[in-house]
């Protein structure tokens, strides 16, 4: 019998979205001193969702001396105690409005909302509950008797986990008495103005959180300002080499959490129904719009023949579609720019002769589509093993010795994460223990928790941001 | 499907052949095992797709008492139910079975005649099996004699997780030879093999000697029926059919007590064995409560209000 | 050839006759019993001591203007050769045990406490210190290595350890060297300024180029012949004796580099920022003591801050189950 799931569509009705949107500064929202706007779409239909503001450099001046006058007058001189009771207090309302933003996330992102739902909401509340209970304990996290905010944090975020990413640059930066400006990714501003007024409602003091929406030039002019103390960034490595070229010679504090083309390695002893999960959850989670993601599938020959057919059916069960369906596990690819670079970039292998394949799989008329793809045949010079395609393509290679395995693993500019599969003991300690990469999972992939340091080796990127780690990027 | 592991499953039935075998599987990750459950259990099944698996989920069970105080009336109201499960309703399906101790196959059978269910019968000293093989045969000849078109047996565990594959294997083979036409349901007892590993290990054991299905629990013992075991069973079924082109069907049993839980069961089945097995043939459902639930929910479904359990009949 | 000087200034039978002291007849113009024998400075690349692949070198003068030596001017490709080096022996060097590690740098310790006088002398000519200030800074020296020594099996216990992760997973940071560490030794430190960075950097499993003091070379050479007998695999250190202006540009944009220390970089340290920039180069920038003497580095308990820069934090994650 065919089992036709009927649709089971999330309701929208917990989202009221206001037609404009302006920047979060000083407490208020104020419109942008460039009077300019810029739409953002939903990516699954096209349809218009809002208009936001377009901050523009009087208006990034603003937000750093708001911040500044808020960090000299009130958060750097409140107790940890009652810094840390705000962000507790933070973390409740996301998780009492955590349906909410849910919805507005897979609206604005196109991810699906079984993602928002059951991953990216309650690991933002779980970051905020985390670093707020650090607020009064940094005296005891061995970095020093008594370590010392840094100021003003200017901080800019990707799309493809919008508050997610706005959770784990906040909660730390707050959480040890610095005040942020923070520039959500042009594409999905809605939760961090969401966001915003979750600090209103918190009553957090005026100027600790801003918020300044627009493109890459108010990103720009943010991390570029004179009177910030702090740069964080999560986006791509060319703008992360940007960044650190604009902060040499000063005093200002950088972490930079960039791309990366993990590689998933599996021996010929893994646990194999559990390694094609892994594998799939590796490279389709969240689109494949991962940074993290295991881009690269390093499968050991001797089983490569058993463990395709077997991903691939896996693969044809992937649902594909509208992101607010509960069913969905496949969502829009998040803006037209990034699904020209998916298609041109998965271009370049069919130039280079890899063999493409895509299960049967209707995409909608509308929005931003791309089928979940598998390239086998490809080697290590092909580019689609070398860049970074940030889109639902894996890329098959195969290895005889888990020596090979290594060295393909790391033969990359990248080093964020790794994946390992055997269900040999010491030999996954001996793959983890070689692998250049900040992030190894062993068994499982693309989990994440506040509790545990997230960050690249290489051009992936510098500093950690999670657990105890992530205290020291905004500590001095 | 290329051959998979499964397929080296050897010519020699020796104690030592068949440890190499079994042991010579894919593990199983317990955490990426439940994982994988629990992502499918969010499956959201609704309106005609929930209606559409309710009608197929009633056609799938086998309705079970396995009470000691089981009486021949009991016994003939269960049977009763299982034609006519809403007497208000004639458009709801039959179930697949009806499920009872040996001694009750008869008055099952007579019961049953003309609706075209068949009698399930527990056999093999059911449920701790601790009988010998002579006893265990014995039951199953008697109950096949009365009628029983299916036999679900018990395997040794104490012999499985002892490492005498051998013993197991034979007595399912030699159950098999007595069962004659009647199909051979293969209880595994999940909860008491503990590991996943063990769970896979036994399906293919069981499957190599001849079971017709593979059933996760009695119902004695917890836990029973758990998703992660019936999704491992389930690829245990999937590899097989691609290693010898023959299907083996699934039966879990015990702790489903819910439409949502039958639902999630189907699902499970839909996206791991695939929908070859989404048929009263390959797939059942041993429970007891479960039908009213099912039956309140077809009813909520077509009607549009809540009904009342006073509505359904309790036998 | 340029900067090799045309002859000897008036210093030379000055220096000579200091460092030559013990081989020198009684005697103000007696023929000498025994003529010393000088020693030619030299890179250290891979456990070896060779000439500029340039062939150039350079005078060095002590702290009052008196020509000590001549010292390899290292060029463009010794530091090419020395990123070769340290790539290649990072790995083995990386792979030691931590406690081999440590006894390796303690033995260092062990091979410099008996050639203080030497390193003592040449801190007198190279800095003008006092017998008893270059005594301190020796024994400052040696008790840095056994500092560091003690680190190699504590600093990832201090710096890693257990993340209690919500979820049925086993989750463990570990901090792991970050590969080739370009170092700029402070330029009016010579010793133990040289010491202090770059102890921390191999006592963590980097491997280094370093940079040394241009206009007080010397003592680097000397140390590197301590590290050369003392087990340290060749390769893990490297030393070019030089201008960093000239060599820090290739280093500090060479992409097979994985962090700077931009301590002695000078004016230079910004422009070297920027160039790391490309590939993400890990940087450490000039702190407050690398302006500084000898003196600016005594702190007795520098901590783990010249350790961190050059580890990256390494998170694994493993199921929990049966």
């Amino acid at each position: 019998m065919i089992f036709e799931y009927a649709p089971a569509p999330e309701s929208r009705s917990v989202v009221s979205l206001r037609e404009t949107y302006d920047l979060f500064i000083d407490g208020e929202f104020t419109p942008a001193r460039s009077g300019e706007y810029l739409t953002t779409l939903n990516p699954a239909d096209e349809e218009k969702l809002a208009q936001v503001a377009v901050a523009a450099p009087e208006d990034v001046d603003r937000a750093v001396a708001a911040a500044r006058r808020a960090y000299d007058t009130v958060w750097s001189r409140m107790s940890g105690a009652e810094r840390g009771k705000y962000l507790f207090r933070i973390a409740r309302i996301i998780q009492e409005r955590s349906r909410e933003l849910a919805v507005l996330e897979s609206m604005d992102n196109g991810k699906p909302i079984k993602e928002t739902r059951d991953v990216d909401l309650p690991l933002v509340a779980a970051h905020f509950f985390y670093y707020a209970g650090w607020a009064d304990k940094l005296s005891h996290a061995g970095l020093g008797p008594d370590p010392r905010p840094l100021g003003v944090a200017a901080q800019v975020i990707p799309w493809n986990f919008p508050l997610l990413m706005l959770a784990w640059k906040i909660a730390p930066a707050l959480a040890t008495g610095n005040t942020v400006v923070l520039k959500p990714a042009e594409t999905t501003p809605l939760t961090a103005l969401v966001f915003a007024q979750i600090c209103q409602e918190a009553d957090l003091p005026p100027g600790v959180v801003n918020i300044l929406t627009g493109a890459g030039e108010t990103g720009r002019a943010l991390v570029q300002h004179p009177g910030t103390d702090k740069v964080a960034f999560t986006g791509s490595t060319e703008v992360g080499r940007q960044i650190a070229r604009a902060v040499a010679g000063t005093d200002k504090r950088v972490t930079l959490e960039l791309g990366g083309k993990g590689a998933n390695i599996v021996y010929d002893d893994a646990a194999l129904d559990q390694a094609v999960e892994g594998v799939v959850s590796g490279i389709f989670f969240n689109q494949g719009h991962v940074c993290c993601a295991g881009s690269r599938l390093l499968v050991q020959e001797s089983i490569a023949e058993e463990f395709l057919p077997r991903l691939k059916e896996r693969i044809s069960k992937l649902r594909l579609g509208d992101p607010l369906d509960k069913n969905t596990d496949i969502g829009a690819i998040n803006s037209a720019a990034q699904l020209e670079r998916v298609r041109e970039l998965t271009a370049t292998a069919d130039e280079e002769n890899v063999e493409r394949w895509s299960p049967a799989c209707e995409l909608p008329e509308r929005g931003y589509w791309f089928a979940p793809t598998v390239l086998t045949g490809v080697s290590q010079a092909h580019r689609v093993a070398r860049e970074e395609i940030f889109g639902p393509v894996l890329s098959v290679l195969t290895f005889r010795t888990p020596e090979e395995a290594v060295t393909k693993a790391n033969n990359t500019p990248y080093g964020l994460s790794a994946g390992v599969w055997t269900e040999k003991g010491s030999r996954m300690l001996w793959t983890a223990e070689r692998l250049r990469a900040g992030v190894i999972w062993s068994n499982t992939f693309n989990k994440f928790d506040p509790t545990s340091p997230f960050g690249g080796y290489k051009e992936s990127g510098y500093g950690r941001e999670g657990g105890r780690h992530g205290l020291e990027a905004y500590l001095g | 499907m290329p051959v998979p592991h499964t397929a080296f499953a050897p010519e020699a039935t020796t104690n030592h052949a068949l440890r190499a075998y079994l042991h010579g599987l894919p593990g199983v990750d317990e955490v990426g095992a439940r994982a994988r459950a629990q992502d499918l259990s969010t499956r959201s099944i609704k309106t005609t797709a929930k209606a559409k698996a309710i009608d197929l989920a009633i056609s799938m069970v086998d309705l079970t008492t396995l009470e000691g105080a089981d009486t021949p009336g009991k016994v003939r109201s269960l049977c009763a139910k299982a034609a006519l499960p809403d007497p208000a309703d004639r458009t709801v399906p039959h179930v697949g079975a009806v499920c009872v101790y040996p001694d009750m196959v008869a008055t099952a059978v007579e019961a049953l005649r003309g609706t075209g269910i068949g009698v399930a019968s527990v056999a093999t000293a059911f449920p701790s099996g601790r009988a010998p093989l002579e006893v265990k045969l014995a039951d199953t000849r008697q109950a096949v004699a009365d009628g029983a078109s299916e036999i679900d047996m018990v395997i040794d565990r104490g012999a499985f997780l002892s490492g005498d594959y051998l013993k197991v294997h034979e007595e399912i083979v030699a159950v098999k030879e007595a069962c004659g036409e009647a199909h051979l349901k293969v209880i595994l007892e999940t909860g008491e093999l503990v590991t996943y590993d063990n769970v896979r290990r036994a399906s293919h054991l069981a499957m190599r000697a001849g079971g017709d299905f593979i059933k996760t629990s009695t119902g004695k013992v917890a836990p029973a029926a758990t998703p992660p075991v019936t999704l491992i069973m389930l690829e245990a079924v999937r590899d097989h059919f691609a290693a010898t082109g023959r299907r083996i069907g699934v039966k879990p049993a015990g702790g489903i007590r819910t439409t949502k839980d039958a639902v999630r069961n189907l699902v499970l089945v839909n996206e791991t064995a695939g929908p070859d097995w989404l048929t009263p043939d390959l797939f059942r459902i041993g429970a007891s409560s479960l039908l009213n639930d099912l039956l309140m929910q077809r009813t909520r479904l077509s009607t549009g209000t809540y009904p009342g359990p006073d509505y359904y009949t309790q036998d | 050839m340029a900067e090799r000087r045309e002859n000897k200034k008036k210093g030379a039978a000055k220096a000579g006759a200091k460092a030559e002291a013990a081989g020198t007849a009684a005697g103000a113009g007696a023929v000498p019993a025994r003529l010393a024998v000088r020693k030619t400075y030299k890179l250290y690349l891979g456990g070896a001591f060779p000439r500029s692949e340039s062939g150039r070198s350079y005078p060095v003068a002590s702290a009052d203007g008196t020509h000590l030596a001549n010292a390899s001017l290292a060029s463009r490709k010794d530091a090419r050769d020395a990123v070769g080096a340290a790539r290649k022996a990072f790995g083995g060097w990386s792979g030691r045990t931590a406690y081999n590690r440590g006894q390796i740098l303690y033995r260092v310790a062990e091979v410099m406490e008996g050639r203080r006088e030497q390193f003592a002398a040449r801190l007198v000519d190279a800095r003008g210190l006092s017998r008893a200030e270059a005594d301190r800074t020796v024994s400052t020296a040696v008790d840095r290595w056994v500092y560091y020594a003690g680190w190699t099996d504590k600093f990832a216990q201090v710096l890693g350890g257990a993340n209690p992760v919500s979820g049925p997973f086993y989750n463990h940071s570990a901090p792991e060297p970050t590969g080739v560490v370009a170092v700029f030794a402070p330029q009016d430190a010579p010793l133990l300024g040289l010491t202090s960075v770059i102890a921390p950097v191999i006592a963590t499993g980097n491997t280094a180029v370093v940079v040394t003091s241009e206009k007080a070379p010397l003592a680097a050479i000397d140390l590197a012949e301590v590290l050369a007998t003392s087990d340290l695999p060749g390769g893990v250190v490297n030393l070019l004796t030089g201008k960093a202006a000239e060599i820090g540009p290739h280093l500090a944009s060479h992409a097979d580099v994985n962090a700077l220390d931009l301590t002695g970089a000078g004016t230079s340290a910004v422009e070297f920022e920027k160039a790391a920039a490309d590939t993400l180069t890990r940087v450490l920038r000039p702190g407050p003591e690398a302006e500084g003497g000898e003196d600016a580095w005594f702190d007795a308990d520098p901590g783990t801050s010249r350790m961190t820069p050059f580890l990256e934090t390494k998170t694994v994650w493993h199921p929990v189950g049966v």
